[in-house]
């Protein structure tokens, strides 16, 4: 990213702090590098999802086990719900952080988000290598 | 009790969305939110699917037959939509945070797109998905 401010004089940090790159908690940035760069692999993995579903539409139960069981497609599955459970976890986060003001109530929901991500993202995950390392046995 | 209490008549607060007039990038912003969100509910019904196949033919035979239903057609098509309205969202602030296309025509251009571009790749998608069954 390029330093595009007209005067960096007008900043209250410290020359040193803007060299290190870090603000008060030593990861300021990290969630919002991480939702871009999930966003960016979720853009081809999403596409490449929706072909998936559109090719298992109306199948019957073994040809939509053969479809899954091969390897590419399960690899696609396996990155799709890695990518996507950690962008829907940080992106609910902030929404959470933005409208939920009792305090309680925040620290329940932001318990429920990474719960609910981490049930989706291992169900998913599971449910995958099942049905494709399946055959081989 | 603290020396220092709040005081107790309604003290006015700094504006919020509801006084400004509507514009399509603070719409689209807001649009951005409400398909994440249902997204990231819909992210379950994948997720039901998937195990459905990995328990058996008859478990997946009740979430094929409901994927199938009308109803069940519906809440895909709007959930395709959706997912592509937040996929060129996503791609509209990575030009965004590039710097590009932030002057009021182009900022206008890229939050309508983001509503046509979804809803013409929605019906591309369905369009394709059917004829080449």
């Amino acid at each position: 990213m390029v330093d595009n401010r007209q005067n960096t004089n007008l900043t209250m940090r410290t020359p040193r702090s803007r060299v290190k790159g870090l603000g008060a908690s030593g990861h300021g940035a990290s969630h919002w590098w991480l939702q871009r760069l999930t966003a960016a692999s979720n853009a081809p993995l999403m596409v490449a999802f929706v072909v998936v579903i559109a090719l298992m539409a109306g199948r019957p139960y073994a040809e939509a086990v053969a479809l899954m069981s091969h390897p590419i497609v399960a690899l696609i599955l396996i990155l799709a719900v890695i990518s996507v459970t950690l962008h829907m976890r940080i992106g609910m986060q902030v929404i959470i952080e933005d409208y939920v003001h009792d305090k309680g109530l925040k620290i329940v929901s932001l318990f429920a988000n990474n719960f609910y991500a981490v049930i989706v993202a291992v169900s998913c995950l599971y449910a995958i290598l099942r049905v494709s390392l399946g055959k081989l046995v | 009790m603290p020396p220092t209490l709040r005081p107790t008549t309604a003290q006015p607060l700094s504006p919020h969305l509801q006084i400004y007039r509507w514009t399509w990038t603070m719409a689209m912003s807001v649009f951005h939110r409400i398909t994440g969100t249902a997204l990231y509910g819909g992210s379950a019904l994948v997720a039901i699917w998937l195990v459905a196949l990995a328990s058996g033919p008859a478990a997946y035979g009740w979430v094929a037959w409901f994927f199938g239903s009308i109803a069940g057609q519906l809440v895909l098509f709007v959930y395709t939509w959706i997912l592509m309205h937040h996929m060129l969202g996503g791609l509209r602030h990575f030009v965004w945070d590039f710097g590009h296309g932030l002057d009021r025509e182009r900022r206008l251009w890229l939050a309508r797109g983001t509503l046509i571009g979804s809803i013409v790749l929605t019906i591309l998608i369905w369009a394709l998905a059917l004829t080449l069954r």
